[in-house]
């Protein structure tokens, strides 16, 4: 029978939410439940958290000093103690968990699957490559765990309505000092919404033109109560900052609504908002390719649309 | 205390390089859905493994590094790739001839034993590939090697043994210190790398280029994740066009946002 251990991503006392949703991916592979290991400094809180999930049945707390940051040099090989009970060890497919779980597959003698997209057995399972652009079917032999990071747009957070108990664990393994935590410079989020749980986005590319202008889309965004992504090109062109990108090489995020305003819909792109709900595409250029994609196009610019809409929905 | 004479930090970069498909090229599915179709497609270095190569020149021009050695795994045909970094400023290169698929964890197996052979101060490479976008070599070789990693770089710095590096997180900024040798893989926004130029090409055609192979490495392709089936992704309908703001209005309320 698979036994599921799912390693936590947690910040600032919380259970990031992409837990939640490796959560629902390790029930499509064992159905009876998963553990969940929360490593930190003090991280009894967001421990709490995971314990409330339903289908989670045990969670263990890894608490020492040295866990203060997630340093995968230095978390790697404490999971990989205790991986030593189970079938599958799963992690987000954010960059935590990107970083995180290949360490623990190679400490393990594994391979790992990447960014899974879904469960068609305990051992064969789906995943995007070429930018999604082909999707593969991989299989994972009896002989080995299968270590994989869950790509988390294609999974619903589990529920609250668990009540597992919280353990402390205490993994023998010995930790590298050559890897030193320096400083964490928060992106220019603030107050809005997360981009990667948000369930209305409005993101703006080249098009926008610059930072400045960028405040139209915040202005926008608040008015609807949306987080705000951006292309690759805006994050270049430094109108905003890195983790505001969205595509292959940023976030992969499924909201209910994407408003894309002045972005092409380069492929790279386009791999990062597949799972969204609608796609609105706002674009002076009746030729753009992000046209074949969106569920609502608008040919139009994006100076006046933004008004425009503010007003209609005021 | 560690005696610093001022001379190089780095004697050595080792650069991972490996040959993908362009990354203009429309993929396409074979046939018979066993694959993409790669004859006749434009095959270029991994774009982030070509930034990874940009700033170890870059180190070695700014007199951290004295040698930059570039090393690919693959069939006959990744000396092409191998030869453009070569002109663009490599020094020598070693390709490790395999021609059946290479797991991430094979390569990281293979980089390990050139790291052990060639005593690098330390390994750049891109933070994924842009064909099976797996995200895992250089972290899987940090964990082999036993070395620190530090991956989606996007400022690296070397001082006294010590490489200060800005990653790339989803919360922002991240900057972590490790010691050498290290690991780091790179992100987009590193550095835009050099165009190759003509004379540099012929240059290129001089530099060494030592051919390995798998078994005479002593590396066992690993087993371990087996591809039994290819299809081509769910595609998104073409939606509708709409003429007016108001009608965009209209449209998203009757999908049920804004009511
Ligand atoms: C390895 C690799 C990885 C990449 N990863 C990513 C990624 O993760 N995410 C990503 O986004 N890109 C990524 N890219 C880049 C991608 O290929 C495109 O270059 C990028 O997405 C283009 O951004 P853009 O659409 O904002 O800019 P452009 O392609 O320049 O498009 C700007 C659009 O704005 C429109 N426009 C201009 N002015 C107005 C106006 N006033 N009103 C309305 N519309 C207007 C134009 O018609 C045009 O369509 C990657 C590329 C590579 C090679």
């Amino acid at each position: 029978m698979p036994k599921v251990l799912i390693v936590a991503e947690h910040s600032g006392g919380r259970l990031n939410q992409s837990t939640a949703r490796c959560v629902s991916c390790a029930l499509q592979i064992e159905g009876n439940g998963a553990d969940v290991v929360v490593l930190g400094q003090d991280c009894a809180a967001p421990a709490a958290e995971a314990a409330t999930l339903r289908g989670v049945a045990r969670v263990l707390s890894v608490q020492r000093p040295e866990n203060a940051a997630p340093l995968a040099a230095v978390l790697a090989p404490q999971i990989a103690a205790l991986a030593a009970g189970y079938s599958h060890v799963l992690g987000p497919s954010t960059t935590f968990g990107k970083d995180l779980m290949p360490r623990v597959a190679a400490l393990l003698g594994a391979g790992q699957v990447s960014d899974l997209m879904s469960v068609e057995g305990p051992r064969r399972f789906k995943r995007p490559v070429y930018a999604g652009n082909a999707i593969v079917t991989v299989e994972v032999p009896d002989s080995l765990p299968v270590v994989a990071t869950v790509r988390t747009a294609s999974f619903k957070p589990a529920g609250a309505g668990g009540a597992a108990a919280v353990e402390a664990a205490t993994p023998g393994a010995e930790l590298p000092g050559h890897t030193r935590f320096v400083e964490q410079r928060g992106g220019g989020g603030g107050a809005r919404p997360d981009l990667q749980t948000a369930r209305l986005v409005v993101s703006g590319g080249r098009g926008v033109g610059s930072e400045a202008n960028f405040a139209l889309l915040y202005q926008f965004a608040a008015r609807i109560g949306a987080a705000v992504g951006a292309s690759r090109a805006a994050v270049d062109a430094g109108y905003v900052p890195n983790d505001m990108q969205v595509g292959q090489t940023g976030k992969i995020i499924a909201p209910e609504l994407y408003m894309a305003f002045g972005i092409s819909g380069a492929i790279q792109h386009l791999t990062g908002i597949k799972d969204a709900g609608l796609i609105v595409a706002i674009n002076k250029d009746p030729e753009a390719p992000i046209f074949q994609v969106a569920d609502v196009g608008l040919v139009g610019d994006l100076f006046t649309v933004i008004p425009a809409l503010e007003r209609a929905l005021a | 205390m560690q005696c610093h004479t001022g001379a190089r930090n780095v004697q050595k970069i080792m650069v991972c390089l490996k040959r993908v498909v362009d990354y203009n090229v429309r993929i396409r599915l074979k046939p018979d859905n066993s694959g993409v179709v790669t004859d006749g497609v434009k095959m270029s270095i991994n774009p982030f493994d070509e930034i990874a190569l940009e700033e170890a020149l870059r180190l070695r021009e700014r007199g951290v590094a004295a040698e930059v050695l570039v090393v690919g795994i693959g069939p006959a045909d990744c000396q092409q790739q191998l030869r453009t970094g070569l002109a663009m400023g490599a020094d020598r290169a070693i390709l490790v001839e395999h021609d059946d698929e290479v797991l991430p964890l094979t390569a990281a197996r293979v980089f390990l034993r050139l790291a052990e052979r060639e005593q690098p101060g330390l390994v750049l490479l891109g933070k994924q590939a842009i064909d099976d976008d797996c995200n895992q070599t250089g972290q899987m070789l940090a964990a082999l090697w036993g070395r620190p990693q530090a991956t989606f770089a996007s400022k690296l710095e070397i001082e006294a043994g010590v490489a200060v590096v800005t990653r790339e997180v989803d919360a922002g900024l991240e900057v972590i210190s490790v010691d050498l040798p290290a690991v780091v893989t790179t992100d987009l926004r590193l550095n835009e790398p050099r165009y190759v130029k003509l004379p540099d090409i012929m240059k290129a055609k001089k530099k060494p280029l030592e051919t390995l192979t798998l078994a005479g490495l002593g590396v066992a392709p690993a087993g371990g994740l087996r591809t039994v089936a290819w299809e081509a992704p769910q595609a998104r309908q073409k939606g509708a066009m709409v003429t007016d703001v108001d009608a965009l209005v209209a449209t998203l309320r009757d999908k049920g946002f804004f009511n």
